[in-house]
């Protein structure tokens, strides 16, 4: 755990250091990579964990609700970590992360060591989460596509600075430097076709619609290209 | 057969030693886990410490056992005590440094998360960091505590019990039966343990049994010191181990006088120490060791004359002598030069004085005009190799006996001294590993030849006793005694003089009235 070493950081308007670090901790949800769960107990026992950290008691109902919340059935919950895939223990940690309901959750990483797939399926599943949606999620990630796929607000850093603060679009259309611009230019294509929006849903929606006709297709792609160059 | 006759007629003795080993063990082991797990979780959070603090921790391991029950005994005595202070310290290394590791090899992701989850320092450690490294933990529990049943053995050389008195009783009388009774119980007693932990290890126990085997464990301890401290006799007796099981022993002394006691075993070096500090209250000591004088000492009266006299004298391998005759001329020169008093002075300047056994020896001949060289008996290539058995002044003699033949004959002698019992030296001579050792009329009178006190005209007269033995040996065994030395040292009963003239204790007789509480 890094130690701040100049500025503040804080929390609905007030300082994290007015709290303790073990209380500041607990109100926020923390999913890793690695996923850290404790390979010596059961899925059940995991998750339970956070609770007793706490002294709060997590309900058996909370437990089978985080679990149909996240895609699993009750067979794991008396499995230990071994016994699950990478795309298992990942979700678990994120259950384990929305047990205690933080306002905060931090994901470090979390989709980073996932195959293609796996990958994937868990950031759709992970964007449809309603749960999910009055929480604030920061989420660290060297993905490019990854940032624009899930982020409302993307934050740019090389080098420990920032280099820009934005919406997706904003970062595509209006780059605050060259720096940005350069980084994002050989995912642009891609990138835009996902967050270009056209007639209420994004580009790449668009262009999958069998409805559509193929000449109308067409037009939208000249004026995507168009706005590139 | 004879070996499951030995087992079934000391049964009663094999528990009560097993018993008394699992006690040490068990009771150093509660010891050493307990601050064991304690020093190594330090150590994860201090880890500045850990290399010192596991380095020494390390030397204590390396230090011989026997050295280190030699360096606590100035502090601590003899007995238990000191012998669950050595096995502590020696299980000591392996479970700090498994604790140590254990911790400090924890995947440090999970670590990471669970801090991030907002763990405290001791959440850390009881709910990740201790159950990780309990598989760790508890391996180094298993080794420290197999190592402790074998050195646990080695504590019946300071009085502590445990399965070593049949062991060192059995290699000072060259008794396999016995040397393997103490053994066998205690090899168990190691895969018994063994096998227990590493059930535990794989099976990981509920919190329910782990109070269970520390309450048990507790008990089992507590309960040895209850019973330790309620001695039913009313003096307690610090005998050597051959002189328990010796034809000339304990049995036949108890049996002529009754001399109900409670009894530890131990080395016949520690037994003086012992006595004076009152440890013990009776041993059976030398008429002519030097440590009688320095700490004070009683002998008590054998009324009953149960000893016969033990009179010192070389004797030497048939064949040796054949091959070189002089020998008997060089050591004649020293015949019946010491007498009781002049050998007790001789072990007391060694005993008392620390003065080296050969210097002793060197003055002494310079006293009788004959002129050594402290060199003698370090021969690479000796003609004659003299033997002794581990006290003082049966180094002395054979330091005495090297002397004489280099200074008088031109052969090369080597010392090889410290034979751990009687039948083991006998046994040396006879098959010509050693050619000569100082050895005691009595003794070879009743332990070697197995004679007893009938089979003599008079049993009290040292010539009688002499002859006989010379005679004997001479047909049975091809051994030849020289002449004797001059000095009578005799096994006494030995008591703290303040002690014994408090109770009015002279003779043995007396000393089984005041048991007997008559």
């Amino acid at each position: 755990m890094e130690e701040l070493d100049g500025g503040t950081i804080s929390i609905d308007g007030s300082d994290i250091h007015q709290q303790s670090k073990e209380s500041l901790r607990r109100s926020i949800g923390y999913v890793i990579q690695d996923t850290g769960l404790l390979p010596h107990l059961t899925i059940k026992q995991n998750i339970e964990l956070v609770g007793k950290i706490s002294q709060q008691e997590i309900s058996q109902e909370k437990v089978y609700e985080l679990l149909s919340l996240i895609g699993l059935t009750d067979d794991v919950l008396n499995k230990r970590v071994s016994e699950l895939s990478g795309g298992q223990q990942q979700r678990i940690g994120l259950a384990r992360a929305l047990a205690t309901d933080p306002e905060i959750i931090l994901m470090d990483e979390p989709f980073s060591a996932l195959d293609n797939i796996t990958r994937n399926q868990l950031q759709d599943d992970f964007l449809n989460l309603r749960h999910l949606d009055d929480k604030t999620i920061l989420l660290v990630t060297h993905d490019v596509q990854e940032a624009f796929k899930l982020g409302d607000k993307i934050v740019l850093m090389e080098e420990g600075q920032i280099q820009q603060y934005g919406t997706p679009i904003e970062l595509l259309n209006n780059p605050a430097n060259e720096k940005v611009d350069r980084f994002l230019k050989k995912d642009k294509f891609i990138l835009g076709l996902q967050t270009s929006s056209h007639e209420g849903g994004s580009l790449f929606d668009f262009l999958n619609k069998n409805e559509i006709s193929s000449e109308e297709k067409q037009l939208a792609m000249d004026k995507f290209f168009k706005s590139l160059s | 057969m004879d070996f499951w006759n030995f087992i079934i007629s000391h049964l009663d003795e094999i528990r009560d030693q097993t018993v008394e080993h699992l006690i040490l063990t068990i009771a150093s082991m509660v010891l050493a886990t307990s601050i064991g797990i304690s020093i190594g979780i330090l150590l994860t959070r201090f880890e500045k410490l850990s290399n010192p603090v596991l380095a020494v921790v390390g030397i204590i391991q390396t230090i011989p056992s026997l050295a280190l029950l030699g360096f606590l005994l100035p502090i601590f005595g003899i007995g238990v005590t000191p012998a669950i202070i050595a096995l502590f310290l020696y299980g000591l290394l392996p479970i700090v440094r498994n604790t140590y590791t254990g911790i400090t090899e924890v995947d440090p992701s999970v670590k990471d998360a669970s801090v991030g989850m907002g763990m405290t320092n001791s959440q850390l450690l009881r709910y990740v960091e201790l159950p990780l490294a309990f598989p760790v933990i508890l391996a180094g529990i298993r080794t420290a505590t197999v190592i402790n049943v074998g050195i646990a053995t080695l504590c019946a050389l300071i009085a502590a019990g445990g399965l070593g008195e049949f062991i060192f009783r059995g290699i000072s009388l060259n008794n396999q039966h016995m040397i393997l009774a103490g053994a066998i119980p205690a090899s168990i007693l190691a895969i018994l343990l063994d096998t227990t932990i590493g059930f535990i290890q794989k099976k990981p126990a509920s919190k329910r049994t782990w109070v269970i085997i520390g309450v048990a464990s507790l008990l089992i301890v507590s309960g040895f010191f209850a019973t330790g401290s309620r001695s039913e006799s009313r003096l307690i007796a610090g005998f050597n181990y051959e002189f328990i099981e010796r034809e000339d022993g304990f049995t036949g002394l108890d049996a002529l006088y009754n001399l109900p006691m409670e009894i530890k075993e131990m080395e016949i070096s520690l037994m003086y120490q012992a006595l004076y500090n009152g440890d013990v209250d009776v041993i059976d000591g030398f008429s002519t060791d030097g440590r009688i004088k320095e700490f004070n000492l009683k002998s008590l009266v054998d009324d009953k004359n149960y000893f016969p006299p033990y009179y010192a004298a070389p004797v030497v391998n048939g064949n040796t002598l054949e091959k070189y005759p002089e020998i008997t001329e060089a050591l004649s020169l020293i015949a019946n030069q010491l007498d009781d008093e002049k050998m007790a002075e001789l072990n007391y300047l060694v005993d008392g004085q620390k003065q080296e056994l050969a210097e002793v020896a060197n003055t002494f001949l310079k006293e009788l005009n004959i002129y050594t060289s402290t060199d003698a008996g370090n021969s690479d290539e000796p003609d004659i190799i003299i033997g002794s058995k581990a006290f003082t002044e049966n180094f002395l003699l054979a330091h005495l006996f090297a002397q004489l033949i280099e200074n008088k004959t031109s052969l090369k002698t080597k010392l090889q001294l410290g034979f751990g019992g009687t039948k083991l030296i006998f046994d040396a001579i006879r098959t010509g590993e050693i050619d000569i050792y100082p050895e005691y009329t009595g003794t070879g009178y009743l332990v070697l030849l197995q004679k007893s006190s009938k089979d003599v005209s008079d049993f009290t007269d040292p010539d009688v006793i002499y002859n006989d033995v010379k005679k004997e040996f001479i047909e049975r065994h091809n051994l030849h005694w020289l002449e004797p030395l001059g000095f009578n040292n005799t096994f006494a009963l030995m008591m703290r003089t303040k002690h014994a003239d408090s109770l009015q204790i002279t003779t043995v007789s007396g000393l089984s009235d005041y048991l007997n509480g008559k």
